[in-house]
C-alpha cells in the first residue's frame, strides 16, 4: 500500500483505539451541501409524503434484490444485482434524506428507515414479495425499473430542484437496470419451452400488481409542477413492456388487478403479508441497537 | 484568503486519488466540481458517480484529511447532484490512465437525462462503437456482464488475447 493509500484508510478508521474497523458507519448525509430549502408556494408537507413513497419504493426492493445475493445462478448475475440493489439504495438514501428535508421535523434517513411503522410505508406492493425464482426477478425488475425510468424522467424536470437532481441521476442508472432486465425477460421468453414457461408463470405473479403504479394519487394533486401523475405513465410503460413481451414471445398476462383495501393500497399504507417480514429484517437490528454504530 | 493558498488547496484536492480507481485522481474522474474559499473556509464539492457510489464518503474523508495536513484548518466538503455526473467529464489523461491500468475508457455518452417523455429501449448487447481491448488493442471483444466490481463499469472478454478487463461505462 503506499503512503497515499494509507492515508486514505487511515482517515477512515474509527476514531477508538480499537482499528478494527476499517470504515465507519457514521453516515454523513447525502444531501450534504446541497440547498434544502422547498420552492415558494409547494406544500411542503404533500413534498415530504412524495419523496417517502419514491424513496420507499427504492428502498424496500433494494432490500429484497440484496435478499438474492449469494443464490443468483452467476456471478455475471449476482454482480449486476448487487450493483441494482445499490444504485436503488442511494436513490432510497437522497430521497428519505429530502423527505426529512421538507418534514421539518428533523427526522434524517435512518429514523424514516429504522423506526417507521409498517402503516407508515409508502412504497407500492410491487416492490414487497420475495421473488420465488431469477425469472420473477427479472419480470419484477423489467416492470418495476421501466414504470421507475418513466417516473423519473418526468420529475428530472421538477419544480423541487432537489428532486428534479435526484431523478436526472437516477434516470442514467435506472436505463441500465432496465435494459438488463429486459435482455433477461426475452432470453428466458424466448428460450427454452421450460424457460418460456417459467417466464410466463412469474408474469402471471406479478401483473395483478401493475395497476397499482399508475393509481391517481391525491398526494400527487397536490404538488402541480412537482409530482409526475402516475396515469399519464402508463402508456409510455406499456409501449416499452409490449416490446419487450413481444420480442419474448410473451402475451400480456390477462390478470384482474389485486384489490384495494378499503380504497387504499401500498400509497396509503396498506401492504400485503410479505411486507411485515420483510420491514422486521431490514429494521430489527437498528430497533434493537437504537443508538449503535456498526 | 490568499490566491496562493487556494492555488495549494485546488491542487492538494484534485491530486486525491479514486478510491475504487486509485490510478486516477478525483479531477481525472471529473468528480471534483470546485474548490473555493468562502472567508478563511476552503469549501470543496464533490458529484457522485453513481446515486448509491460508496466512494463518495471515503473520499469526502480523505479530501479533509489532506487538506487539514497541509494547514487548512476549516474544511468543508460539499456534494452536487445537478448536472448529474457524466463519464464524458474524465479527462483525456485520465482515460489514457485508466487505459494504462488495463480499464478500457468510455465511449461518448448517449445524451438521455432531464429530457421528459419516452426513453429508447435497446434489446440487443451489440454496440456501435466497438470496444477496443485495453491489452492487445483488438476491437473483436464481448461484453460478458452489464455490471461489474463496482456500478461505473461492465465485464468484457477480448477475443483475441482471451483476457477479460473491465470497461467504463458511459453514462
Amino acid at each position: 500500500m503506499t503512503e497515499d493509500e494509507f492515508a486514505a484508510y487511515q482517515s477512515l478508521a474509527q476514531d477508538t483505539e480499537d482499528h478494527r474497523w476499517a470504515f465507519g458507519t457514521g453516515f454523513t448525509d447525502p444531501l450534504e451541501g446541497i440547498d434544502a430549502s422547498v420552492p415558494d408556494g409547494v406544500d411542503a408537507a404533500a413534498l415530504a409524503t412524495y419523496c417517502l413513497m419514491l424513496g420507499d419504493d427504492a428502498l424496500i426492493y433494494s432490500h429484497r434484490l440484496q435478499q438474492w445475493m449469494t443464490r443468483l445462478p452467476e456471478l455475471e448475475e449476482e454482480t449486476a444485482v448487487a450493483n441494482i440493489a445499490l444504485d436503488l439504495l442511494g436513490q432510497a438514501r437522497m430521497l428519505l434524506a429530502r423527505a426529512g428535508q421538507a418534514e421539518g421535523a428533523g427526522r434524517q434517513e435512518d429514523q424514516l428507515a429504522f423506526f417507521r411503522e409498517e402503516n407508515e410505508f409508502r412504497n407500492v406492493r410491487l416492490v414487497e414479495a420475495l421473488d420465488a425464482d431469477f425469472a420473477e426477478l427479472t419480470g419484477r425488475l423489467l416492470v418495476f425499473s421501466a414504470w421507475r425510468l418513466a417516473l423519473f424522467g418526468r420529475l428530472a424536470t421538477s419544480r423541487d430542484p432537489v428532486l428534479a437532481a435526484i431523478a436526472a441521476k437516477g434516470v442514467n442508472e435506472l436505463s441500465y437496470h432496465r435494459d438488463y432486465a429486459a435482455q433477461w425477460v426475452v432470453r428466458l421468453g424466448d428460450g427454452t419451452p421450460l424457460s418460456h414457461g417459467k417466464m410466463r408463470a412469474a408474469l402471471g405473479t406479478i401483473w395483478p400488481l401493475v395497476d397499482e403504479l399508475f393509481r391517481a394519487d391525491r398526494v400527487v394533486a397536490a404538488l402541480p409542477g412537482i409530482a409526475a401523475d402516475p396515469q399519464t405513465l402508463r402508456a409510455e410503460v406499456d409501449a416499452v413492456l409490449d416490446t419487450v413481451l413481444t420480442a419474448a414471445t410473451l402475451d400480456r398476462p390477462d390478470r384482474l388487478p389485486m384489490a384495494a383495501v378499503g380504497g387504499q393500497t401500498g400509497r396509503d399504507g396498506v401492504h400485503t403479508e410479505a411486507f411485515g417480514y420483510i420491514l422486521a429484517e431490514l429494521q430489527s437490528v437498528a430497533r434493537a441497537h437504537p443508538d449503535a454504530t456498526w | 484568503m490568499v490566491t496562493v493558498a487556494l492555488q495549494a488547496a485546488r491542487q492538494i484536492a484534485a491530486a486525491v486519488p479514486d478510491p475504487e480507481l486509485p490510478m486516477v485522481t478525483l479531477a481525472d474522474l471529473g468528480i471534483l466540481r470546485a474548490v473555493v474559499a468562502e472567508g478563511d473556509q476552503v469549501v470543496v464539492t464533490i458529484t457522485p458517480t453513481y446515486s448509491g457510489c460508496p466512494a463518495l464518503r471515503e473520499i469526502a474523508h480523505d479530501l479533509r484529511h489532506r487538506l487539514t495536513q497541509a494547514g487548512f484548518t476549516d474544511v468543508v466538503v460539499r456534494t452536487e447532484l445537478a448536472p448529474a455526473w457524466s463519464s464524458d467529464w474524465i479527462t483525456p489523461e485520465g482515460r489514457s490512465k485508466l487505459l494504462a491500468a488495463g480499464i478500457a475508457p468510455p465511449g461518448p455518452a448517449r445524451r438521455r437525462q432531464a429530457r421528459p417523455g419516452p426513453v429508447p429501449l435497446t434489446l440487443t448487447a451489440t454496440r456501435r462503437e466497438p470496444v477496443p481491448c485495453p491489452r492487445c488493442g483488438s476491437g473483436d471483444t464481448t461484453q460478458t456482464a452489464a455490471f461489474s466490481g463496482t456500478a461505473c463499469k461492465a465485464l468484457f472478454r477480448c477475443e483475441a488475447c482471451r483476457e477479460p478487463f473491465e470497461y467504463v461505462k458511459e453514462i
